[in-house]
């Protein structure tokens, strides 16, 4: 309770001295001045900062279940975590008194590995899961229709433990140290409230969610997720992206719904597979990322194009045919997936493999019948295995310091 | 500290112990200072001859008619110890003097040594000062002091029950024992290890040990009664032990910790459960970790219970707190009850100890902040 009242207070609109480079400066709409620099994304705002903020290096992303039956010890919580995540987004400490400025006798308020270090767009996206929709509190007439359970897909392996979650925050920024610092301090000022559930570090962002962005590579060395949603394309995102008033409950009007998937791959018969079937598998080419009926990466692939033997240059169970909008009735989706290595699986197998993150407008007509598809039919599913699933709607951006995550839902 | 389940009992116990019915009139039961007030303590009964006295020194004069080993407590909200005879044996009396100020206490009788207990309301009346909080910090050292003193009688008792049993060969026996002995020792850890030469000699895991150290202690006995079930050649481990467990106990008898002290060894005794009872590495032979998890959490909330007078004062809403999250640990604790004991680790399963782990930390989080409290002035 002490420690809520100090980072309360300190929340309420303390702001950081101008670093050199490109600062801006605008104002929210309690009239407040919030910083925006280089490598400090703006916390409040009309959406959550994390989804078409141009993918980070680094990702740090943690499932909560709730532990407590008490709605306000609940609501106490999501405050305090507000108030700490303005903080650290912003490249400040946890708490006011900081890693080192509290008692001597008193465990320190930040767990200080983040000190000097800088902001590193450091962004803190919060997403509610169908599991806290239950009884417990009170939820069930706020619950969207689009946060229905996923459906089993064809080949799914999942492991319980590693997925779903009442709660969850994705921590993306440009240095590892900076977003587990984030997850760290949110998970201690949590106890006896939730209680991790599952997490999953990522490097290497494998999809760009900004035109000023190269499409990076996946485990797999291949370009993945050309076809993306980007940040520029503002009416495909008014589209595809945000939910709007009518799609269902207020609470989510301005939010969009988050879809996670731990895709092991098997990296080392991948290796051991000839280009040419990589290709095929892919419908791309490894090193230009273009389709195979093209010659650059965003030439459009072009599906009716046959080969001197009468079959499909993009063969039909190639994963850009099969993923492709085109394909899945104009179903886009804005990824932003990492890659994650766990170190290697005791038989000498590295554990690795895509942290499929996918934001949407509703992932009934968007992630599920695409991934059904792809279950169905993907030649890659040789090399991959689906270990972990989570789905969680995650609400507008916070405008005001006086708000917290939350608020619309619990009050 | 009550939880559902023991505000039942107690509801459950003043119904059928009518407080009239416990010393026949009320002309001999609320004299106070002087008289003795006996307790006839049986396996499922705690008859207190009086359930009210004046303030001052209260002598009861405990009997133990069960064929448990029971103990005694005084207790004042909150559960602080005011008082408490531990280890009556089946058919022995004992005596407990106790100086109370006025005010609303419990008295206890645990017949198996376990849970709360079998609970009765005492009220005590007159005139007793107001402690100032530096008082009242002293005062806690002091109670702490006398916990202390109470567990270590018992931890010789135990110890030389087992040490006993293991020398004459008694596999069987001494496996029953060890836990319970170790119940004493795990609730004064932070005590124990302040003498650092000796905490390792006695409760040394053997993945602690450097190359050529030699293995002493509890831990050593665990391995020969579990995994070699021979202890033909233990006895002088076993000797040594006690030897070790005597030190110890009387150099424990003569240190006051400070309430700093006590607020950290009461976070350290959680320290421990997360650490090293949750995952079964304490008690690897055995699989008895959750003796010691409970040990622990009794003997953290000891320390605590000490000091909450003074934390009362400073921060009522943190006692609160720690009130409910300690309920909420034996709670989580309870449902792994075996009989008198606790079931064994291996038999837990994940998500069990994922409960208790939970809980563990919801409780740390909150105990870490007294420290700070009770330094600033
Ligand atoms: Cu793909």
């Amino acid at each position: 309770m002490q420690r809520r009242k100090v980072i309360g207070l300190a929340g309420a609109g303390v702001v950081g001295a101008a670093t050199a480079g490109a600062v801006a400066w605008r104002s929210t709409a309690n009239g407040e001045a919030a910083q925006e620099s280089a490598d400090r994304i703006a916390f409040y705002g009309e959406r959550q900062a994390g989804i078409i903020t141009p993918a980070q290096d680094r990702l740090h992303f943690v499932a909560f279940d709730v532990i407590t039956k008490d709605k306000a010890a609940l609501v106490d919580m999501l405050q305090s975590w507000t108030a700490a995540a303005a903080r650290m987004t912003q490249g400040k400490e946890a708490g006011a008194l900081g890693a080192v400025g509290g008692l001597p006798e008193a465990p320190p308020e930040d767990t200080g590995e983040a000190l000097g270090l800088p902001p590193a767009d450091l962004t803190l996206t919060i997403g509610f899961g169908p599991s806290l929709f239950d009884s417990r509190f009170g939820l069930r007439d706020k619950k969207p229709a689009a946060l229905a359970d996923l459906p089993k897909f064809p080949g799914d392996t999942l492991d319980p433990a590693l997925s779903g979650g009442d709660l969850c925050v994705q921590a993306c920024a440009n240095d590892p140290q900076v977003a587990v610092h984030a997850i760290r301090n949110l998970a201690r000022i949590g106890m006896g409230v939730v209680s991790v559930r599952w997490s999953q570090l990522g490097f290497g962002r494998t999809s760009s969610t900004s035109t000023t962005q190269a499409t990076p590579r996946n485990l797999f060395g291949f370009k993945d997720g050309t076809a993306n949603l980007k940040a520029e394309e503002t009416s495909l995102l008014d589209d595809h992206l945000w939910v709007r008033a009518g799609d269902g409950p207020d609470w989510m009007t301005g939010g969009s719904y988050l879809v996670t998937r731990k895709i092991r791959m098997l990296v080392e018969p991948w290796d051991r597979t000839s280009l040419l079937e990589q290709e095929t598998i892919f419908g791309r080419n490894k090193g230009e990322g273009a389709p195979l009926t093209g010659r650059s990466e965003f030439d459009e692939p072009d599906f009716a194009v046959r080969g001197d033997d009468g079959e499909p240059v993009i063969a039909t169970n190639a994963h850009v045919r099969l993923a492709h909008p085109t394909q899945n009735g104009g179903a886009r989706l804005l990824r932003r997936g990492y890659n994650f290595v766990d170190g290697s699986d005791g038989l000498g197998r590295l554990d690795a493999g895509l942290f499929f993150i996918a934001y949407q407008r509703d992932p009934r007509r968007q992630f599920v019948p695409v991934q059904m598809r792809l279950a169905r039919q993907d030649e890659l599913n040789e090399y991959i295995r689906h270990v972990s699933s989570g789905l969680f709607a995650c609400p507008p951006g916070l405008l005001a310091a006086d708000d917290f995550w939350g608020r619309s839902l619990f009050t | 500290m009550r939880t559902p389940r023991l505000l039942a009992l107690v509801a459950a116990a003043a119904a059928t112990v009518p407080l009239a019915a416990c010393g026949g009139g009320n002309d001999d039961a609320a004299s106070g200072a002087g008289d003795k007030i006996t307790v006839d303590a049986s396996d499922t009964e705690c008859k207190v001859a009086a359930s009210e006295s004046d303030a001052g020194t209260v002598t009861f004069a405990i009997a133990n008619k069960g064929n448990k080993v029971t103990e005694f407590y005084v207790y004042a909200p909150g559960d602080r110890v005011m008082g408490e005879v531990e280890n009556i044996a089946p058919g022995l009396s004992r005596e407990l003097i106790v100086e109370l100020a006025s005010g609303t206490y419990e008295t206890a009788c645990k017949p198996g040594m376990i849970g709360k207990g079998i609970r009765n309301a005492f009220q005590v009346s007159g005139s007793a000062p107001a402690l100032t909080e530096d008082a009242k910090l002293a005062q806690a050292t002091k109670d702490y002091q006398r916990y202390v003193k109470s567990q270590t009688g018992a931890l010789i008792e135990q110890t030389t029950a087992f040490v006993t049993a293991v020398k004459a060969g008694d596999v069987e026996k001494a496996k029953t024992l060890f836990p319970i002995a170790r119940t004493y020792w795990e609730r004064i850890e932070p005590v124990a290890e302040s003498f650092g030469d000796l905490d390792p000699k006695i409760d040394a895991r053997e993945a602690d040990l450097e190359a050529g150290q030699e293995w002493t202690g509890f831990h050593k006995i665990e391995k020969d009664l579990w995994v070699a079930k021979d202890v033909s050649k233990s006895g002088p481990t076993a000797d040594q032990l006690l030897a070790d467990v005597k030190t110890i106990v009387d150099k424990a008898n003569t240190v006051t910790l400070s309430p700093v002290q006590l607020a950290n060894g009461s976070k350290g005794l959680l320290d421990e459960v997360a650490t090293g009872k949750i995952t079964g590495e304490e008690d690897t032979f055995s699989h008895t970790d959750l003796w010691d998890f409970a040990a622990n959490v009794e003997g953290s909330q000891a320390a605590i219970a000490a000091l909450r007078p003074a934390l009362e004062e400073k921060d009522a809403a943190l006692v609160k707190t720690l009130d409910e999250r300690f309920a909420a640990v034996e709670a989580a604790l309870e449902k792994h009850r075996d009989g008198d004991g606790w079931k064994l680790h291996n038999t837990l399963s994940q998500a069990d100890l994922k409960t208790l782990s939970d809980e563990i930390n919801a409780l740390s989080e909150p105990i870490s902040k007294v420290a700070a409290l009770v330094a600033g002035k």
